[in-house]
């Protein structure tokens, strides 16, 4: 019925003619970012850069230079707030959700409510309060703190995702672990999480992506301490240069590097991770 | 659908409940799933960062507070104030135009881009692939390469002038309406994989038999889109245009990066400001009612399309 045709050639030429006018930003961030600042003056956006220099690179890179310091910092805060996030996530959210899941009593589907009426809830007005009290406690600017705030941030999304993959898992494995005699903690540790792989991995990608991701939590609870995340620091850094685009596209892409590494080794987790976690 | 669970859950506890009463076998071998105490970290957590701080964040609102010290309450004083304010309402206006302009283009597209790559085309895989790519990347990063395009000795201009049309080279961003349209462009282009791929999803629900039926019958790809495939992808209709709404009324980070909420304040949106006022004027109180205000918008919106959405089910 629907042939490889003539126009189906011709869908597929347009198509592929749209998705690279959709990439030429990701052009010109790699060709600008392998110029020297005379050559953006001086050349075309659009050109190859004659020759192509990793100054800007070495420049942000290099241990001794200036510039790096942020920037590798900027990096471990990102790296250890987003594996704090999901550390937390997973080791909070999916036990909740498996009493979630798996209870039958009438208070646990109400508190289930609470974090579905949660995931709705717009963040910004809570923010503020909750920068009154992170000042209080004096988890302004630590990572850890930033941490926390995170895992109670996303944690209705965390149980949510976990409690759709808890339902669709039989009871059997869990009876015949309890007939052998192992105890509640026994069969969650060794049976049901470990069978909950594909779920660890929705939260991880979907919350990991968001906290790597995100720019005003971080620029109103870390901004100007040393644990500012890499969208802070990008944000700072390019507020002190002007229009220093191979830089900027150095430093941009240097932060986008991690993630796009890993959604090309896992593009379909991820794609599926967006959708299976919304269809929900 | 996860409504629809957790009501069956529901309906199942209530079941359940003559046999749970007597404590037999049955019983303990039901509890032995899971300690209810295993909940409770990720409730407390969840009630105390999300529930007691929105509550808190709403009781601002009607305060002077200037984050420290002393606070008087003033009722309504903060709204009357936001709406006798022009820049106030410029942002409403601005916060308004870019939500629902986000929410029409990058549907459109997407919804485009989701039925050319649904099935036919040899290189699909790699297309989805790279369509989705700019929503994994961090929006403000995204920002900034957009900012050179827009930039006055940036690529826009040069391709103008390349193409002879030096005529309508501009500063972009230096225009309230040209640099609003810029601020929707980055947003559209950067969620477009998104709404892609959930429409996607959507469509593989689609069941072929019934579009080859409808082509047997001489109706064409138009007629076959808006008579066949319209109707099974309603519920992806739904979900990418409320997540799209929700995403663009809450717009900050593109703001930030390009234009700072300039020219002269003709760009802020509702967060922008929430984030000016509060931190950077330390009127918590006024920052707390444009916050309320931009939640009441967003849940208003969100219910009223729930609703529309379901009603043409």
């Amino acid at each position: 019925m629907f042939r490889y045709t003539k126009l189906t050639l011709l869908r597929e030429v347009i198509t592929i003619l749209a998705a690279i006018a959709l990439l030429v930003p990701f052009y010109l961030l790699i060709v600008t970012s392998l110029k020297t600042g005379e050559q953006v003056l001086t050349t075309s956006s659009l050109s190859w850069p004659q020759p192509p220099t990793t100054e800007n690179f070495q420049f942000l890179l290099s241990p001794d230079s200036t510039g790096s310091e942020q920037v590798f910092q900027g990096l471990l805060a990102s790296a250890l707030i987003t594996a704090g996030a999901i550390v937390g996530l997973i080791a909070l959210g999916a036990p909740a959700a498996y009493v979630f899941a798996r209870s039958t009593s009438r208070w646990s589907s109400r508190t289930f409510y609470l974090f579905l009426i949660a995931i709705i809830l717009p963040t910004q007005l809570g923010v503020l309060p909750l920068y009154t009290g992170a000042r209080r406690l004096g988890l302004l600017g630590s990572p850890w703190g930033m941490a926390f705030i995170y895992v109670g941030l996303l944690m209705p999304l965390s149980v949510f995702l976990y409690s759709n993959f808890f339902r669709r898992l039989p009871h059997e494995y869990e009876e015949s672990a309890a007939i052998d005699g192992a105890s509640k903690t026994r069969i969650f540790v060794s049976i049901v999480f470990p069978l909950m792989g594909p779920a660890t991995g929705t939260v991880a990608i979907l919350a990991g992506l968001i906290v790597w991701n995100d720019f005003f939590t971080p620029l109103i609870f870390l901004n100007g301490s040393d644990w500012a995340t890499l969208p802070v620091v990008i944000y700072n850094y390019v507020g002190s240069l002007i229009s220093q685009w191979n830089l900027i596209f150095a430093i941009v892409l240097i932060s986008m590097v991690p993630i796009l590494v890993l959604y090309f080794f896992a593009q379909k987790k991820f794609i599926q991770g967006y959708a299976g976690g919304l269809k929900g | 659908m996860s409504v629809v669970t957790t009501q069956t859950t529901a309906a199942a506890a209530q079941l359940d409940r003559p046999p749970r009463r007597r404590r037999g076998k049955a019983t303990s071998y039901r509890l032995s799933f899971g300690h209810w105490w295993w909940a409770l970290p990720a409730v407390v957590l969840v009630i105390v960062t999300i529930y007691v701080t929105t509550a808190f964040g709403a009781f601002y609102a009607f305060t002077d507070w200037s984050g420290i010290g002393k606070w008087n309450w003033v009722g309504l004083e903060n709204f009357q104030k936001i709406f006798k304010n022009p820049e106030m309402l410029g942002s409403l206006k601005n916060t308004l135009i870019l939500a629902f302009g986000f929410l029409v283009l990058s549907n459109v597209i997407g919804l485009g881009f989701a039925l050319a790559l649904n099935r036919g085309l040899k290189s699909r895989y790699v297309l989805r692939t790279l369509v989705f790519m700019p929503v994994v990347i961090a929006p403000i990063a995204v920002s900034y390469i957009w900012k050179f395009v827009f930039a006055y000795d940036g690529p826009l201009n040069q391709t103008l002038a390349l193409l002879g049309l030096e005529q309508y080279q501009q500063d972009w961003l230096a225009e309230p309406t040209l640099a609003l349209a810029a601020i929707l462009i980055v947003m559209v282009w950067q969620s477009i994989g998104f709404a892609m791929v959930i429409y996607l999803a959507g469509l593989a629900t689609v069941p072929q038999e019934i579009e080859e039926a409808a082509a047997l019958d001489g109706a064409g790809p138009i007629r076959r889109f808006f008579s066949v495939v319209w109707y099974q992808i309603q519920p992806s209709i739904a979900i990418a245009t409320t997540l799209s709404l929700i995403q663009g009324l809450r717009v900050f980070d593109q703001v930030m990066a390009l234009t700072a909420g300039g020219p002269a304040g003709a760009t802020q949106t509702l967060a922008t400001q929430v984030y000016q006022q509060t931190f950077q004027f330390g009127n918590f109180g006024f920052g707390a009612a444009l916050a309320l205000m931009l939640s009441l918008l967003i849940l208003v919106f969100t219910v009223a399309q729930q609703r529309l959405t379901r009603d043409r089910d």
